[in-house]
């Protein structure tokens, strides 16, 4: 591993208009949303909703322009004695990085609000492994598409599907075998999508999930277990590697 | 010693490299000449690792390269153009550099090519010319064994361009591999020992410059390469 590249990479993002401008936007959403709920359970559910939205979709989309524009000297640097495994996790690791500094101090003026909680902290944990996760889909579209245009097109449709389209899928599903016991299936369907997972990791750790019904006292059982917790943990985490080694292998190939 | 044989790559359906072979010695400048799409680049970043041939091979020093990354040790490399990102300092890209690489530095060459007067610039604030400086700076700085220089003189201003000439002839005489791709007749009878004239992906003459021009009796090299060519 490469530190010298890795801390070139982080303090450049850090230091970027980009990341600064989203973790000033994060900060000030967190802020008004923490002053104007007056209610932690409230604060950490709206706020959730907003970086379920937001913090994909800044991750696919800076993600994939950040690799696209270093590529002239990703190529310059894999002309020195460095192996690509190295180049890869240096860049991977120092935009996550940055991004996930900016997702944290984004969170700070909610926290200082409300006090360190459970959901504050899980709130943290999830922005951060979504940053992670949607970071490595990022690199994977951008290794898989030469072409900038296709890379970041790709990284939109990502976005769209796991944000919106899935969640429509699943909605038609219950709706179309309303008389079927589904709880089940979608439990894994939800495993499917790191963004539903994150939501009921999340809405479980409130009393929201008294509000959910039938399909959220199911999700409870499951999630709420010690069983649950360990595969929705499991889950996340296969998220975050499975992008990230297909990636790593896609440019291990790749031909400058 | 640089040994290719029977390198093959293709770009979906373009075929890049057809079946070259080259060996380049210790001691010797081999130009890579050709007309654009014939090869060169994709030869010259084989032996970099950058492009992965589909057959073929390529050893350095008796090794295979393969999918190894520490024979660049020996190598030191000169782009036609690199962006490096703006926010980087000069001075920063030699810390990187120096980290990477191990071998002992050349610092005179820091003053050689001027360097010292745009150490502490970010590289958005620099030209095109003094970028390239840079670059040939670090081609030569951790006296590399193989030099592989795309187009060396292309960007640069004149007194650069004969800073970088004096170099090459300096580090030819030490033993230096030198690999150099040029589209100048002129550049090359003055740099170069040997010509590797590509086409379509295959080196179709490779002859000592010394050997052409004393068999022609023509001395305009040019004139010579076109006339074989056509005899080809």
């Amino acid at each position: 591993m490469s530190i010298s590249i890795l801390k070139y990479v982080f303090f450049d993002l850090l230091r970027s208009r980009f990341i600064i401008t989203y973790g000033i936007m994060l900060a000030l959403i967190s802020l008004g949303v923490a002053y104007f709920s007056n209610d932690e359970m409230k604060t950490s559910l709206t706020l959730l909703n907003i970086i379920l939205f937001i913090i994909p979709l800044v991750c696919l989309i800076f993600g994939s322009i950040h690799f696209y524009d270093s590529g002239e000297f990703i190529e310059f640097l894999l002309t020195q004695p460095v192996s690509r495994n190295t180049v890869f996790r240096a860049e991977y690791l120092g935009l996550t990085l940055a991004l996930s500094v900016a997702a944290i101090a984004g969170l700070i003026p909610a926290i200082i609000l409300n006090g360190i909680t459970v959901s504050a902290l899980f709130l943290t944990i999830i922005s951060v492994a979504m940053t992670f996760i949607f970071t490595g889909l990022a690199f994977l579209s951008s290794t898989i598409n030469t072409e900038k245009v296709r890379g970041i097109g790709l990284s939109i449709v990502l976005w769209l599907f796991l944000a919106i389209i899935f969640d429509l899928i699943i909605v038609l599903l219950i709706i179309l075998f309303r008389d079927y016991p589904l709880e089940n299936l979608i439990i894994i369907f939800t495993s499917l999508n790191p963004i539903d997972l994150g939501r009921i990791l999340l809405l479980l750790k409130t009393d929201a999930s008294a509000m959910m019904g039938f399909t959220g006292a199911s999700f409870k059982l499951f999630f709420g277990s010690t069983t649950g917790i360990v595969v929705s943990s499991l889950a996340m985490f296969l998220w975050i590697l499975i992008p990230y080694f297909l990636a790593i292998r896609i440019f291990r190939k790749k031909n400058f | 010693m640089i040994e290719i044989v029977n390198l093959h790559k293709a770009f979906g359906k373009t075929l890049a490299l057809n079946g070259a072979n080259l060996i380049c010695k210790e001691g010797c400048v081999s130009a890579l000449m050709g007309p654009n799409g014939s090869g060169k680049s994709t030869l010259m970043k084989s032996i970099l690792g950058l492009v992965i041939p589909d057959s073929g091979t390529i050893t350095i020093d008796d090794e295979k390269i393969s999918n190894g990354f520490e024979y660049r040790h020996k190598i030191g490399y000169m782009p036609q153009a690199v962006n490096y990102p703006h926010n980087l300092k000069v001075i920063e890209l030699f810390e990187i550099l120096k980290k990477l690489r191990t071998n002992d530095t050349d610092e005179e060459l820091i003053s050689e090519f001027k360097i010292n007067e745009i150490y502490e610039k970010k590289f958005g604030q620099l030209s095109g010319g003094m970028k390239q400086r840079v670059s040939a700076a670090i081609a030569f700085l951790f006296k590399p064994q193989i030099l592989i220089l795309d187009e060396p003189t292309a960007s640069l201003d004149p007194l650069s361009a004969e800073v970088m000439k004096a170099k090459i002839r300096k580090s030819k005489e030490e033993g230096c591999n030198i690999i150099i791709s040029s589209h100048h007749v002129s550049e090359v009878d003055e740099m170069a020992d040997r010509i590797a004239f590509m086409l379509e992906g295959k080196i179709v003459i490779d002859r000592m410059i010394k050997e052409i021009k004393n068999g022609s009796g023509n001395i305009r090299l040019g004139k010579v390469i076109a006339e074989m060519l056509n005899t080809n």
